[in-house]
């Protein structure tokens, strides 16, 4: 369940200082979630009208937002659920099948 | 707990523990301690309590007895595995059903395998002594384990005796402010991390090794932390068991808590008409004293071991422990459940009984003391 | 306060890559709460779906301290963290306690309660998936009348327990409840809760993909038809005063409520009702909804000073 390296990560954590199992706050705390999909959300920039709505509601923080309010979404993470496409108000969300 | 400066008492009512956790509600109440009483409506939600203020930097304390140790027992495991400094008063009782708010060790014994110190305490000065070196155990950095020590119901909990506590001066000199540093778990929102989400198969042991590595740490450190005790206070301080008179003794009884007194009048008396007997006093049963334990029994013929308790399908607790120590037999006795006395001439029967029985050279079977018909 | 989307943090206080299913509202609704409460911010979580939706050690996706506590305990360790924090003279830290329905209306209630009756300082959200969802769904108290679910095989016969009308009758500080298809308002009640002292109390509905039996991508849309209907009702409750929201706020008429029947066709776990079910079902939401008007009507008795 855990990769090869994490595991080494693991143990290199368990001899130094921690006296019990702290976790520590990173993405892929389950792994390269993206490897779920079976389904991928391809974005339009040119239908998109920086709304955010689809960055409100992805429940992954997959969609990230720029200072412009650009917004992008994140491929390792992503999981494919299609709230996004389902939310967008301008269509400007598609789901497609993950190949 | 008012000279150990507790922070966080978190404490749910039990006959007969109800005297300490009013005692410090008034303490709080008076402002003659700073603490927070958190008047929780269990004891699975006191030490729920107690461990989350701990994880949060606060010294925290609760009682209980029986039931309600068992309630807890969930939380109890939880302290251990995390490695929570909290400390616990237990009031030893007796399990229902029937109903019994007699003294029994039974309660406390059935949580000695999650990862806490356990003592046990003779009389109501060795019960503050205790109470306050519980911390200082507790939180030593190469201990970071709770710490529960036992006090028997009614003849310790419900007696009056002159308790001498220390200087507020003295204790804070020996028990410092708890340092959040040395906490296994402490939440902290400048450095944020998570406390107990899932770790798998390939991590579990190193971690409870780490456990099990504070446990035997705490071994020497209740030897320390006694010495220490008794450089401040003036007065002699057991560490992990007293020995008493065992030097050349043919026969010894092992026996815990309150009835220890009767047992010494009980060596006394064996002394005085020419037996040699002596008395091991066990004031620490997690982590098991076994190498303490060796060298005071390993030359006696006879070992009586006293059980207050029983583990239904074995046997008593203590002599089970006590045996898998010596890698012998002993002599095993079930005495005083339900809070039944035993009395010096009690002790000394099962001392010259287990004396004959070593004599004869047979292994002796495990014998409930004075047992009567039931009608 | 009205809030917009872009009164939201862009800060991430709850990282990708994290356990929970695809399409689950629930670390949705924990993503925008941590938004809203900020990084000064301790949470404790009971065994639930969000237990295992932080991942495996070494890891965690939080980025605020996180204790996780047994699964009845809550309450109580959310009292324990804001003692101590008191006694240590901490100020100006949010202290969360964010547990499922299971550890809320079932196992944890007796904390939940003895915490709401010493009135403890913090803020206590059930994110509510209407069944033991993290084991595989089977049956709770907060259990619908009519879905099904592993020990409701042929659809639960009881009704929901009313949690935040429980939590009302112990007369704490604020009760709101929330929907995750609106986070903005939910967000408005975490910000208005966040301002108050004792046990603030947040019920959200949470819709749950697999164990309501839906496509992911319809989260969203079940749960903005649960309140559409009617079937979820979008209230706070401060002081004795019931107030609704969202749109909920226009929904007192019956006609403005579309038929429950279009909440529950959404649904895989209403696949065992039959035509006299939905009726039964339809009347026990009017019911709740002539309460509800009544009870907004109420002006409370004035305090005597």
């Amino acid at each position: 369940m855990q990769a090869t390296s994490e595991r080494e990560e693991g143990v290199g954590k368990a001899k130094a200082k921690q006296k019990v199992a702290l976790s520590s706050p990173s993405e892929g705390a389950s792994g390269l979630t993206g490897m779920w999909r079976i389904k991928k959300p391809l974005m339009d920039q040119g239908k998109c009208n920086k709304c955010l709505i689809c960055w409100l509601y992805c429940p992954e923080a997959a969609i990230t937002r720029d200072k412009e309010n650009r917004v992008s979404i994140n491929y390792e993470f992503c999981k494919g659920c299609g709230i996004c496409g389902e939310v967008c108000p301008s269509k400007a969300i598609v789901i497609v099948k993950e190949v | 707990m008012r000279s150990a400066r507790a922070e966080i008492v978190a404490a749910y009512p039990i006959t007969p523990q109800t005297q300490i956790i009013e005692k410090l509600a008034e303490f709080i109440a008076k402002g003659e301690m700073r603490a927070r009483y958190i008047r929780v409506e269990s004891e699975h939600s006191a030490m729920a309590a107690c461990i989350s203020a701990e994880a949060c930097g606060a010294r925290s304390f609760t009682a209980t007895s029986s039931h309600g140790l068992l309630y807890m027992s969930e939380l109890i495991f939880w302290a251990g595995m995390g490695r929570f400094p909290v400390t616990m008063a237990v009031v030893n009782r007796a399990l229902a059903p029937p109903w019994s708010i007699w003294n029994e060790h039974t309660d406390i014994l059935t949580q000695r395998d999650a990862g806490w110190v356990i003592m046990m305490c003779e009389n109501a000065q060795e019960a503050y002594d205790t109470a306050v070196q519980a911390f200082k155990i507790a939180e030593d950095e190469r201990v970071t384990q709770p710490v529960m020590y036992g006090l028997d119901a009614f003849t310790l909990s419900h007696t009056a005796e002159n308790v001498d506590p220390l200087d507020q001066r003295d204790v804070d000199g020996f028990l410092p402010p708890l340092d959040p540093s040395k906490l296994a778990v402490y939440m902290d929102t400048d450095h944020p991390i998570t406390f107990g989400n899932l770790l798998g198969p390939d991590m579990m042991m190193e971690f409870r090794h780490k456990v099990m590595e504070g446990m035997s740490a705490a071994t020497g450190v209740i030897e320390e932390v006694a010495r220490d005790y008794a450089n401040v206070s003036g007065r002699p301080q057991t560490g992990l068991l007293e020995d008493y008179r065992c030097n050349d003794a043919e026969v010894a009884v092992v026996s815990i808590g309150a009835s220890s007194g009767d047992a010494k009048d009980a060596v006394d008396q064996l002394r005085d008409e020419g037996v040699r007997a002596g008395m091991v006093k066990l004031r620490v049963i997690r982590p098991f004293p076994a190498e303490r334990l060796r060298e005071k029994l390993g030359t006696i013929k006879a070992v009586a071991v006293v059980d207050r308790d029983y583990s239904y399908g074995f046997g008593g607790i203590l002599a089970g422990d006590t045996m898998a120590t010596l890698k012998r037999g002993v002599a095993r006795y079930i005495a005083g459940l339900g809070g039944r006395d035993i009395s010096v001439a009690d002790f000394r029967g099962m001392m010259m009984d287990s004396l004959k029985a070593s004599e004869e050279g047979n292994e002796p079977p495990e014998v409930w003391w004075n047992l009567k018909e039931v009608p | 306060m009205v809030l917009t989307i872009k009164d939201l943090s862009p800060e991430e206080y709850f990282l990708p890559g994290n356990a929970a299913c695809s399409g689950c509202s629930a670390v949705m609704s924990l993503r925008v709460a941590l938004k809203v409460l900020g990084p000064r911010t301790i949470v404790t979580i009971p065994a639930c779906c969000s237990s295992v939706i932080q991942g495996y050690y070494p890891k965690s996706p939080a980025r605020v301290p996180f204790i996780n506590t047994a699964f009845a305990a809550t309450a109580a360790s959310a009292s324990g963290i804001r003692a101590a924090l008191e006694i240590k003279g901490k100020e100006g830290i949010n202290v969360l306690g964010w547990a499922g329905d299971g550890g809320t209306a079932d196992i944890g209630i007796q904390a939940l309660s003895g915490a709401a009756e010493r009135n403890e300082d913090f803020i206590y959200v059930c994110y509510d998936n209407e069944a033991y969802m993290n084991t595989g769904t089977q049956g709770s108290g907060a259990t619908p009348r009519g879905a099904v679910t592993t020990t409701t095989v042929t659809g639960k016969k009881e009704r929901k327990k009313n949690i935040p009308e429980i939590m009302i009758a112990h007369d704490i500080p604020y009760v709101a409840t929330a929907c995750a298809a609106y986070p903005l308002d939910f967000a408005e009640k975490l910000k208005k809760a966040m301002d108050l002292k004792g046990l603030r109390y947040i019920h959200l509905i949470s819709p749950c993909p697999p164990g309501w039996r839906f496509p992911a991508e319809k989260t969203v849309e079940v749960g903005k038809m649960a309140v559409a209907t009617g079937a979820w009702i979008l209230y706070e409750w401060q002081e004795g005063r019931y107030a609704l929201t969202g749109l909920s706020r226009g929904m007192l008429k019956k006609a403005n409520r579309k038929p429950i029947m279009e909440y529950l066709k959404l649904q895989g776990r209403f696949g065992k009702l039959t035509a006299a079910d939905v009726n039964d079902l339809q009347a026990d939401l009017d019911a709740a909804w002539d309460k509800m008007s009544r009870k907004v009507g109420e002006v409370p008795p004035s305090p005597d000073k």
